[in-house]
């Protein structure tokens, strides 16, 4: 059913078929593409269209069917080389001179291996198919033979003529024919498409509007010519040939699948594109499979082991050859060749294959297995997170693909749309300056702040207030109720000039329908303040002032456009005048004022000032009044320019530039683009982490560039923001070269500077240590680059980044994306530090991720929300969709989704650092235990005339890596935690090795296979050694095969649990349970498999009765066994101390800090837990109090919690600083000082909700993770886990991490200062640490 | 009652967000606040230090130097002595017999091989025989035998396993018991005498049995048909491998160390490790607590020389052992201790070294508790 019927390619068999599948939609394209040159459509007329084979209604993204699906499934399995090895190995197994080990040594692993991947991959297309069905089977009124009936979406042809009614979505790309609305106009909603949720107009042609009627639509024989399928979703070229006439069709006529009509009771249209072809589709670009970097890793080193492998084969088959002709001929005797074999270069052939399957549990397939289950754990816990909760939408976070946790760990670029995902899209009426006054702004006012809780109430005067809007200053309403003509005309403007549409579903019960939320919310606010937009006509429009109702005449719309900024009404009032009322950007409107306007201009500008920099999008407001003459003077050209055939747009351009000329300033008004909660110290802890944040977004310039000082990617004190607008290929090279040269500039003028300073310092401090200079460049105030020695000049663009900022729009991107200049973009754009692109469609979205991808070699992440961010989600390393909002596309394509941008932090920083650090632990130590488990049979193989004999008895390789070592390490996978996660969030320094991929690399590789070998070489040479003459207590020899297997592979077991218990950071009951467990198991197993009872039922199974009795209960084996161990273990461990005590990581660190701090708290926890009883229930009125009275002690208090073990910690306190000093000098300083400020200012301010930066802090729920400050928080938490800290947490965060910003702070620059006074001493930090501690 | 009851209802739904029959009450997906899927699980987080590894190494150091020491003293203690007999040497007295090398031969070489002990063997003496460059731990070799078989199955008597083949069948007959191993089993006859000093020969008693391991010789091998029957009537049927001389049921006389169960078959049934081994063969009890078991003075050993170990460069040696708690002479461990701890003590003084020098000093053990 869901096969589409009309396959063109019906000649192909089955396989291919599923192959263009797989590739993904656009393929069947490129095949026709080679003949058709156009697309035709006969309207009503299926015969015709059938001849082109043009793609059906029915789209498909699953993969198989009920029949193909173990075929093919087997088939993509088998791909994977690695199963494809594990049945060779099996095949080469049943060969019995070559079989060293039993067939079900590889079987049982495998089929385990295939099984669970073939039911996750059914269970996944099961929902894919599902989610097609359900598409696929939504009903349109399809127009056959004259009769509206009903079909499914996929029986949907070209050419068919469909009906589509209000709020229901398009089903295929349409032409719209006509609609219900006056002058076939319609609504559409194109959130899904492009993300944008303003509504949009579409017109049909003025012959097929007049048709209306089914029946006449029926007689409708049109036929379209037009451009092929593609993927432009604002373009369209085609024509319409008609009754012998030619009619031009662009995009306006065209209704795109994913659009929602809206407003219009219901439309006709004609089917152009379909299914796979619909511009929806073709933008959805490929689904591909994303792998990892460390799966491609461990491919290649799983390639690598394979070639190790082979060597190792090689070796032992030569070894074989030598020894079969020096030794094994004359031993022939006791021990002939097996019959086919009769010659010693034969025999080496067979012992060749005898080693691959001997040694191949190098790589055991469990390791494939085990990662999908650390995986899929890991993804559990994301999907638990409280923390990644959101109350308001009920939606958890979750882990839609299990397979790339650990790449969350590694990202370095991030690239975020903006509508829904920074912001909540939510416009809000927030503040405004008229005649000169600024209202809104509550916070001056000392003493007001109580009634900031308490919005205004409108209802009680004005009974069509809408009860959602809020607004706080009461002098605004008093000014209204008072009478002030500006004030009035103010909102007057509001209440006409603008193009919403109302709805009044019953009295007073006014909905609005605004092309942008920016201007519902204008209007909102006039309906609020007692200028009622009511309704509209073509000609009128209908308010009610305070009361009463009025209608104006509209006599003009002067509409808005990119270049215009500005928008007018001429309308005539009531009583007759005529005025003209304009709002729009004061740079554009201030310049057409009245000279008479130029005090009031300049106070207004002012306040556009103030709310600018609070991050406010503003307008201007003006009105001028009209004469008579004038306006039919200028209405007489404006009809002239209207109905001009060429040039129109210029000439009604230059018209109404004409009459907006004089005007009178009225006020501003400041509409607050609400952020989602917590954006901005997301984006900083973000960056703090190195991560480079990159806006795309669909949205206009002002707003990207609004949003992003907003959310601080763009500040005030960055040294620039270059702005890219060109519309050709060499003004976009120019713009790119010239922000280039400017960025050398002042990086040259920059380190001139600092070199200056830097003697300064140097002078002062001589620092002995490799790190002095650095730190002293770090420590320097308003430093926020770290200083290293001036960079060769290739890569002097990288060593700028962080002053700047770029904002390319999608025109620009266009040209910057070609192939000769994407290198130049590249540069350009890497080296900022902010990158917003505005105005992409979802292609480049997805193209400029895909640029940084090929060329970066680094991890991007794309987050976003609509449709439109589709492409760039599938496109990138790992897509991100917002959830809980409307559109569920993102979420669909995406990875992870959860309903807050903010929680991104913690996805990466916790999350992503986690599982990336259990991974690479995991690999490291998966690779170390069995090549120390395999090794020991290569070193037997030079005993016992390389004959493939295995050290172990066989059921002890079965089960070593699904049973004896497989639980240990899996639950270090997915348990282990070297921090908090409250400290990965704290320091997000952490999460640098992750990008830069120290913890498992090739060379970490090396260094666990190196150790893994001499672990093998002591297990084999020690018992070896022990052994080879001693003998039982009652003179029976040791040196038996059995005794020997059981001896080494008791010591193996021990070995790799010592090594296990020492890599574990995080050892909860599980690990306990695992590691004990296993050793347990194994002794046990070991004790059953050797037991009398197994060996009678199966005596040729079980022969190796009695060894584990007789070899363990040897004092000489134990003692061999414990020399092993001491000899494998004690090298590592010296190494690990070495590691971590000349050259620590801060992972170290800051882990060591936390257990002297876990110790203090211990030692003075009970003196500190009666102080939390006091001041824990006193409730948050007392805390509040407390807080704001004595800033300085709550800044003392933090500074012992946070960082005082550092400081008393002296030798720390160097390691540490470093640390702590880079984290705060990559800062940009603003947060900081921001915060500082905060810290300074009356106490007053503390309790109030500070503006733009400290209020998402305070509100934001425990993202900074909560130094464990507080001493009852830790109380608690101590003393009832379960209660957990996130509670708590919720509370104090904000403060918490406001006073660990000021303790970083006030630590630095202490530091700093002592650093410069200490002068040359080498003990930098210590004699700081007794400062800071005596304060 | 009825109203505080309804509010406990009432605030039970409202958490737990049960949906009436309305469904109005939203199921919320709140994820558990549990320590296990919040991540928080009470965890004991190691950490090296210098506090916890430096006494770790001095530690080691402090224990495996003496129990080295221990180890070596215990091992030189120990008697060894041991008599290479293969006769490879023109001069060897079994020179003749090692020339002679066929497993067919039905007469049997015998030569004797004087020596003598500088000390007394006290408490029991165990008596080894020791073959070198033998490949007892071949993986074809080590497979060519058939457990079901010397288990004492009747079916796997009559047709024996694949795994024994070329040992498998001869003349149309099973092989009992089959495979390589048992073929190859050892064959030679040590025996020793005791020369007086006035010249005469003392035979001293040799024990057959007590030289296996208990679980081979009473679970694994047993005789078909039980302990009781007639061996010879229950082997019929059957064919002696190809080098034995003589057929399974005639080992020995002694029908609890006959057929299957004989100690020798089965100290040889259990394959070696290593190409050079060394098997028990008889042990010398100790007779009574005033005379060692072996005095010092002059013995002889007489060899019934059958097993040919020259096609193959191999070795063949009698050793006389005395043993201790720990088993024979065994000097590698003692060794290997005491350098292993000396290197775990001399690790740790430069680490504590390197640490104070260098290191972080406060990382130590000196974190207040």
């Amino acid at each position: 059913m869901t096969i589409p019927k009309d396959i063109p390619e019906k000649w192909f068999p089955i396989f291919p078929h599923l192959k263009w599948i797989k590739l993904g939609l656009p393929t069947s394209e490129k095949i026709r593409c080679g003949t058709e040159q156009e697309r035709r459509v006969r309207a009503n007329d299926r015969e015709y269209n059938e001849k082109f084979l043009y793609a059906n209604n029915c789209i498909m993204t699953s993969k198989y069917n009920i029949i193909t699906f173990l075929p093919v499934n087997l088939f993509e399995q088998f791909q994977e080389v690695a199963n494809t090895y594990f049945l060779f190995l099996l095949i080469l197994q049943l060969i019995p001179q070559i079989s060293s080990l039993p067939w079900f040594t590889t079987i049982v692993p495998l089929v385990l291996v295939l099984s669970i991947t073939a039911v996750k991959d059914a269970t996944d297309d099961y929902f894919r198919h599902k989610s097609d069905n359900q598409v696929n089977n939504r009903q349109s009124q399809v127009l056959i033979n004259g009769v509206l009936q009903k079909e499914k979406w996929m029986d949907v042809r070209v050419g068919d003529i469909i009906k589509l009614e209000n709020n229901q979505f398009v089903a295929a790309d349409l032409l719209l024919l006509s609609s219900s609305e006056p002058h076939g106009l319609c609504y559409i909603e194109t959130a899904e498409l492009d993300g944008e949720t303003n509504m949009k107009v579409r017109q049909s042609l003025a012959v097929t509007s007049e048709l209306g009627e089914p029946g006449n639509l029926a007689q409708f024989d049109g036929e379209v010519v037009c451009e092929l399928p593609n993927n432009k979703l604002d373009r369209f070229c085609g024509a319409l040939h008609w009754r012998e006439c030619k009619y031009t069709l662009t995009n306006n006529n065209m209704l795109l699948r994913g659009c929602v009509l809206r407003n219009t009771e219901s439309c006709y249209g004609l089917v152009i594109f379909a299914g796979p072809d619909t511009k929806l589709m073709q933008n959805s670009g490929r689904t591909k499979f994303k792998r990892t970097s460390i799966d491609h890793l461990m491919n290649t080193l799983v390639l690598w082991i394979f070639g190790f492998l082979v060597c190792m084969g090689v070796i032992l088959a030569i070894g074989n050859a030598v020894w079969e002709r020096e030794v094994g001929s004359l031993f022939q005797s006791y021990l002939p060749w097996d019959p086919p074999v009769d010659n010693f270069l034969f025999s080496a052939f067979l012992s060749f294959w005898s080693y691959v399957i001997i040694l191949n549990t190098v790589v055991p397939i469990s390791l494939y297995v085990s990662v999908e289950v650390i995986r899929l754990g890991h993804s559990y816990f994301i999907n638990w997170d409280r923390r990644m909760f959101c109350n308001r939408s009920n939606t958890a976070a979750e882990a839609r693909s299990t397979t790339l946790n650990e790449e969350l760990g590694q990202v370095e670029y991030i690239f975020s749309d903006k509508t829904g995902t920074l912001t909540q899209n939510i416009m809000t009426f927030n503040k405004c300056s008229i005649n000169g006054h600024a209202y809104g702004d509550v916070m001056d006012t000392p003493g007001a702040q109580h009634k900031r809780a308490q919005p205004l109430d409108f209802s009680a005067w004005n009974p069509l207030a809408d009860r959602d809007f809020c607004f706080y200053d009461v002098s605004l309403l008093e000014a209204v109720k008072m009478r002030e003509p500006a004030v009035h005309e103010f909102f007057r403007v509001l209440s006409l000039c603008h193009t919403v549409m109302s709805e009044e579903k019953s009295e007073g019960e006014l909905v609005y329908k605004a092309q942008s939320p920016d201007e519902g919310a204008l209007v909102t606010a006039a309906r609020n303040f007692g200028f009622v937009f009511r309704s509209r006509t073509p000609s009128t429009i209908t308010t009610q002032e305070l009361g009463k109702e009025v209608t104006y005449t509209l006599l003009a719309i002067l509409d808005f456009n990119n270049i215009r900024k500005r928008m007018s009404v001429i309308v005539r009032t009531p009583e007759g005048h005529i005025c003209l009322y304009c709002k729009g950007a004061d740079t554009v409107l201030f310049d057409r004022l009245h000279s008479c306007n130029h005090d009031l201009m300049n106070i207004t500008s002012d306040h556009l000032n103030e709310f600018a920099g609070d991050g406010l999008r503003t307008l201007a407001l003006a009105y001028r009044d009209l004469s008579e003459e004038q306006w039919e003077e200028w209405a007489e050209r404006y009809h002239g320019a209207d109905k001009a055939i060429d040039y129109r747009e210029d000439r009604l351009a230059a018209a109404y530039e004409e009459i907006e000329q004089d005007m009178m300033l009225l006020g501003a008004t400041a509409i607050e683009d609400k952020l989602q909660e917590g954006i901005a110290e997301t984006i900083t802890v973000l960056s703090l982490a190195n991560i480079k944040i990159w806006v795309l977004t669909g949205d206009k310039q002002e707003t990207a560039v609004n949003i992003g000082y907003s959310s601080k990617m763009l500040t005030d004190d960055m040294t620039e923001v270059f702005i890219m607008n060109g519309y050709t290929v060499q003004s976009v090279r120019e713009d790119l070269r010239r922000a280039r040269e400017r960025m050398l500039e002042s990086s040259r003028s920059r380190d001139g500077v600092k070199e200056a300073e830097m003697q300064d310092f140097g002078g002062a401090c001589s620092l002995g240590n490799g790190f002095g200079s650095r730190d002293a460049a770090n420590w320097i105030p308003g430093q926020k680059k770290s200083a290293q020695p001036p960079a060769p000049p290739t890569s002097l663009l990288e060593s700028v980044s962080g002053e700047f900022a770029l904002v390319i729009s999608g025109h620009s991107l266009a040209h910057a994306l070609e192939a000769d200049m994407e290198q130049e973009f590249l540069e350009t754009a890497c080296a900022c530090r902010t990158v917003i692109c505005c105005r992409v469609t979802p292609l480049q979205k997805a193209m400029v991720v895909e640029l940084i991808r090929r060329h970066k070699n680094a991890v991007t992440l794309a987050i976003g929300d609509g449709a439109n961010d589709v492409s760039m989600i599938k496109t990138a390393h790992i897509g991100v969709g917002i959830s809980g909002q409307e559109g569920i596309q993102a979420v669909l394509a995406s990875d992870y989704s959860f309903s807050q941008f903010r929680f991104l932090q913690r996805l990466l920083l916790v999350h992503g650092r986690w599982s990336y650090l259990r991974m690479c632990r995991f690999l490291c130590y998966f690779f170390y235990k069995n090549f120390a488990f395999t090794m020991v049979h290569f070193w037997f193989g030079f005993f016992c005339g390389f004959s493939a004999q295995t050290v172990y008895d066989q059921y002890f390789i079965t089960l070593y890596n699904i049973v004896y070592t497989s639980l240990p390490v899996l639950a270090m996978g997915i348990f282990d935690q070297d921090v908090s996660d409250q400290r990965s969030l704290q320091y997000p320094k952490l999460y640098e090795p992750g990008q830069l991929n120290l913890l498992f690399n090739k060379r970490e590789f090396f260094i666990c296979i190196a150790q893994g070998i001499y672990t093998s070489v002591v297990l084999f040479f020690v018992p070896y050694g022990a052994l080879w003459q001693a003998t039982q207590s009652n003179g029976v020899p040791l040196a038996d095969y059995q005794t020997f297997a059981v001896t080494t592979a008791t010591a193996l077991v021990i070995v790799v649990s010592v090594q296990i218990s020492l890599d574990t950071g995080y050892w909860t009951a599980i690990n306990h349970f695992f590691v004990w467990g296993s050793l347990g198991t194994y002794f046990t197993i070991l004790f059953t498999m050797h037991s009398s009872i197994l060996f009678n039922i199966f005596p040729k199974q079980f022969h190796f009765l009695g060894s584990a009795q007789s070899t363990l209960s040897q004092p000489l084996v134990w003692l061999t066994i414990a020399l092993a161990t001491v000899i494998c273990i004690a090298p590592v461990l010296a190494f690990r101390f070495l590691k971590l005590d000349l050259k620590p990581q801060l992972s170290d660190t800051v882990r060591y800090t936390q257990l002297v701090q876990k110790k203090q708290w211990k030692a003075g926890g009970h003196a500190r837990r009666s102080m939390g009883g006091a001041s824990g229930p006193g409730g948050s009125g007392l805390g509040h109090l407390g807080r704001g009275g004595s800033r300085r002690s709550g800044y003392a208090f933090a500074h012992q919690e946070g960082f005082g073990e550092l400081i008393t910690s002296g030798k720390n306190m160097r390691l540490s600083s470093l640390a702590l000093a880079t984290f705060a000098a990559r800062h940009s300083s603003s947060w900081i000082d921001t915060l500082r400020k905060k810290k300074h200012s009356p106490p007053a301010g503390d309790s109030s909700p500070a503006p733009s930066v400290a209020a998402p802090v305070s509100n934001s729920s425990s993202l900074i993770g909560p130094l464990e400050t507080a001493a009852e928080q830790r109380g608690q938490t101590n003393a009832d886990p379960q209660v957990g800290v996130a509670d708590v947490a919720q509370v104090e965060t904000g403060q918490c991490s406001l006073v660990v910003q000021e303790a970083l702070c006030g630590w630095r620059a202490t530091a700093g200062a002592r650093l410069s006074s200490t002068g040359a001493s080498s003990l930098g930090p210590p004699p700081i640490a007794e400062e800071t501690n005596g304060e | 009652m009825m109203a505080s009851s309804y509010n406990i209802k009432e605030e039970d739904g409202h958490h737990s967000g049960s949906s009436g029959p309305g469904g109005n009450a939203v199921r919320t997906k709140k994820p558990d606040n549990t320590a296990f899927k919040q991540q928080r699980l009470p965890a004991w987080q190691p950490i090296i230090t210098a506090g916890t590894v430096l006494p770790a190494f001095f530690i080691i150091g402090l224990i495996f130097i003496p129990i080295g020491i221990g180890l070596y003293v215990t091992s030189n203690n120990i008697k060894e002595f041991e008599i290479d007999y293969t006769g490879i040497d023109i001069s060897s007295p079994c020179f003749n017999c090692s020339q002679s090398y066929s497993w067919n031969t039905t007469t049997s070489c015998t030569c004797s091989i004087p020596f003598s002990l500088d000390q007394p063997f006290e408490s029991n003496v165990f008596m080894y025989y020791g073959l070198s460059n033998f490949y007892q731990n071949h993986r074809r070799y080590v497979k060519s035998r058939d457990d079901s078989q010397l288990n004492g199955n009747l079916d796997s008597l009559k047709a024996p396993s694949k795994e024994c083949e070329p040992y498998r069948i001869n003349e149309n007959m099973p092989i009992a018991p089959c495979g390589a191993i048992a073929n190859s089993m050892f064959n030679d006859t040590l025996d020793l005498f005791y020369i007086d000093p006035n010249g005469t020969r003392t035979p001293i008693p040799l024990m057959k049995t007590g030289i296996a391991w208990w679980t081979d010789k009473h679970v694994k091998f047993r005789n078909p048909g039980g302990s009781s029957s007639n061996l010879t009537a229950v082997f019929y049927g059957t064919t002696k491998p190809l080098s034995w001389p003589k057929p399974v049921y005639e080992l020995d006389t002694d029908p609890e160390n006959n057929g299957f169960v004989n100690e020798d078959l089965i100290v040889w049934m259990r394959t070696a490790a290593l190409p050079t081994f060394r098997k028990l063969y008889r042990i010398i009890q100790k007779k009574n607590s005033l005379t060692p078991t072996l005095p010092r003075g002059n013995y002889t050993l007489d060899i019934v020389y059958n097993y040919p170990v020259r096609s193959f460069d191999g070795r063949k040696r009698m050793i006389l052992s005395t043993i201790s708690w720990m088993g024979g002479k065994n000097p590698f461990l003692g060794i290997a201790y005491i350098s292993v701890g000396s290197v775990c003590f001399f690790l740790g003084v430069v680490l504590l070294f390197i640490h104070h020098k260098y290191g972080n000093r406060n990382n130590s053990s000196d974190i207040p508790n």
